[in-house]
């Protein structure tokens, strides 16, 4: 039989839920993948509202992940290029938080942000863009400046790297090993998060005992190598109430609800109580259960 | 090509938000928002086939997607080109032209989704965040969509944060390449505006029939030009008016400009 040596040796990368969040530490600085609605590790973010974790710092493409650790107060500086939902075009809970002046922020353009996860992952201390210059992105980040050594001798912003201790991504499958498969048409960054990071949880729809075995025809999904996934958690459905392509679609229904409990007294508390809860495996039932999550049509663009 | 009996004002402008395109030849053509989206659609199979455009999501088609509900499946994917793609194929190496709707434009052509009012720190109304637009500016071509034309979109003096580059001379970084910043048209409800004035200032091309220059200065925070030829903004003709239904088979166009007013004739 092909090897068990990795799970005698101790490379056995799953977790419980529980288990990912206690290897967190108040004021992180934690990277979440996914694109605004879409495929966040929504299960992830909801074990850390669940939990005492504080005074983090958040690097992502904001969605409702931004939102809501915003209103459950657990940011204190959020590092985005935008947060937004979409269908939804303003994150109600982001936008307060802003508004109250309670957050400390580093407004990126979006590219930037790529940039520094990739000055990161490279180990560098900038890499050089013309994105940002002549902007308030520029003036307001404190951005700093570097002249080409060579003959034509071009001002450049210097992106410093957006070190990660954490990275939180979200995939289709994973095996024990940390070998992980994120299908659908667009992965967004979820590589460089993780190869930003200190450490990658990724949860997974599915967790398997070995990729190879299961699942070899789709090797191409290997959007990041296993050495960049310290940890992997079996969350299905774990994307809910964002989007997951091509497994499931957003969830706008829930996701109106939740914009329109921002517009409510204690609307915070209400939908953090009776949605979010105190487990998942309760949550999912709270959302209408698995087989209307499962089958929720996918966006339209 | 015969011109329609009857027409409303935001398929006028949707075509005259189409020339932005014209001649652009092999980039993509992104029009966020529904007018500058079916615009786009409108220039690709009509006057410059080359553009490139995507599904809204991470496929290339070279059939214009239609806008609103329909099958996941419907679009015919010819290439790739997903969010993860777009900054090293289309953004920085300036494959790519922009129809944008941003909240505030001030004279420069520099724009703000970034937030109103306030501070940094406590913005009074928090907006996007600054999007791609830095880097969108910096690097390929742009255009604008405004459906209300007024002093609140077109701002005195800058706009509140500079989410994108325009041409405001003193925000000229010594030694800086700002030679790919590339504004185009400006289309809105009472106008079409371009950067073809002193120190590529915004001035007016086009005026909607019935519309008065002055009438556009009266909604406008800062001192505008005219072009020496300003024309009238031409009628859409039958065969523009059938494409842009078909690209629109919800009607969501009716709902861009308030009380969808009819277009006029010159």
């Amino acid at each position: 039989m092909p090897g068990v040596w990795w799970l005698e040796s101790g490379l056995n990368k799953q977790l419980t839920v529980e288990q990912f969040v206690a290897s967190l530490q108040s004021g992180m600085t934690i990277g979440i993948g996914g694109w605004g609605p879409r495929r966040k590790p929504m299960a992830l973010i909801r074990a850390i509202l669940r939990s005492d974790l504080k005074d983090l710092t958040i690097v992502t493409y904001g969605g409702p992940d931004v939102g809501m650790l915003c209103a459950a107060g657990k940011v204190k500086k959020l590092i985005f290029g935008f947060v937004s939902m979409d269908a939804i075009p303003l994150e109600p809970y982001f936008r307060k938080s802003r508004e109250a002046g309670t957050l400390d922020i580093l407004e990126l353009d979006e590219g930037m942000l790529q940039w520094g996860l990739k000055a990161a992952a490279f180990r560098l201390p900038f890499l050089p863009t013309q994105v940002g210059i002549g902007t308030d992105v520029m003036t307001h980040g404190g951005f700093k400046t570097v002249q080409s050594p060579y003959d034509d001798g071009e001002v450049v912003l210097a992106m410093p790297p957006l070190k990660l201790d954490a990275a939180l991504i979200h995939v289709h499958r994973a095996d024990k090993l940390g070998n992980i498969q994120a299908l659908g048409p667009d992965t967004y960054y979820d590589e460089w998060f993780a190869r930003a990071a200190d450490r990658t949880f990724a949860s997974a729809e599915e967790v398997v005992e070995r990729m190879d075995l299961s699942y070899p025809e789709d090797a191409r999904a290997n959007i990041v190598e296993r050495c960049f996934v310290h940890a992997v958690v079996e969350a299905p459905l774990g994307a809910h109430p964002t989007s997951m392509p091509p497994s499931y679609g957003w969830d706008i229904k829930h996701l109106k609800a939740y914009a329109a409990s921002a517009r409510e007294e204690g609307g915070w508390d209400a939908y953090a109580a009776e949605t979010i809860g105190a487990d998942e495996a309760g949550y999912l039932e709270r959302v209408g259960g698995k087989d209307v999550v499962s089958s929720l049509p996918l966006p339209i663009f | 090509m015969t011109t329609a009996p009857e027409f409303s004002l935001c398929e006028q402008l949707i075509v005259a938000a189409s020339e932005a395109w014209r001649g652009n030849g092999e980039l993509v053509a992104t029009g966020i928002g529904t007018a500058p989206r079916l615009a786009a659609s409108l220039a690709k199979v009509t006057h410059t086939p080359e553009l490139m455009m995507t599904d809204g999501e991470a496929w290339l088609v070279e059939d214009p997607v239609p806008l609103g509900p329909r099958g996941y499946d419907d679009r015919k994917p010819s290439g790739y080109l997903p969010f993860s793609r777009y900054f090293d194929a289309a953004v920085w190496p300036g494959k790519r032209h922009a129809m944008v709707s941003p909240s505030q434009i001030d004279r420069f052509g520099q724009t703000n989704i970034s937030y109103l009012g306030g501070t940094y720190d406590q913005p009074k109304v928090q907006m996007l965040g600054a999007r791609g637009f830095p880097g969108n500016s910096i690097y390929h071509i742009n255009s604008m969509f405004v459906p209300a034309h007024s002093k609140r979109v077109f701002v005195e003096g800058e706009v509140d944060m500079v989410s994108s580059v325009g041409y405001n001379p003193a925000r000229r970084l010594a030694g800086a390449n700002f030679d790919r910043v590339d504004l185009r048209l400006v289309v809105t409800d009472l106008c079409v505006m371009d950067f073809g004035g002193a120190d590529k200032a915004i001035r007016v091309i086009m005026l909607h029939p019935g519309v008065s220059f002055d009438q556009v200065q009266e909604a406008t925070g800062f001192a505008l030009s005219a072009a020496p030829d300003l024309k009238e903004t031409p009628a859409p003709t039958a065969e523009q008016l059938a494409i842009i239904a078909r690209f629109d088979p919800h009607n969501l166009r009716a709902s861009v400009l308030k009380d969808n007013p009819a277009g006029k004739r010159s």
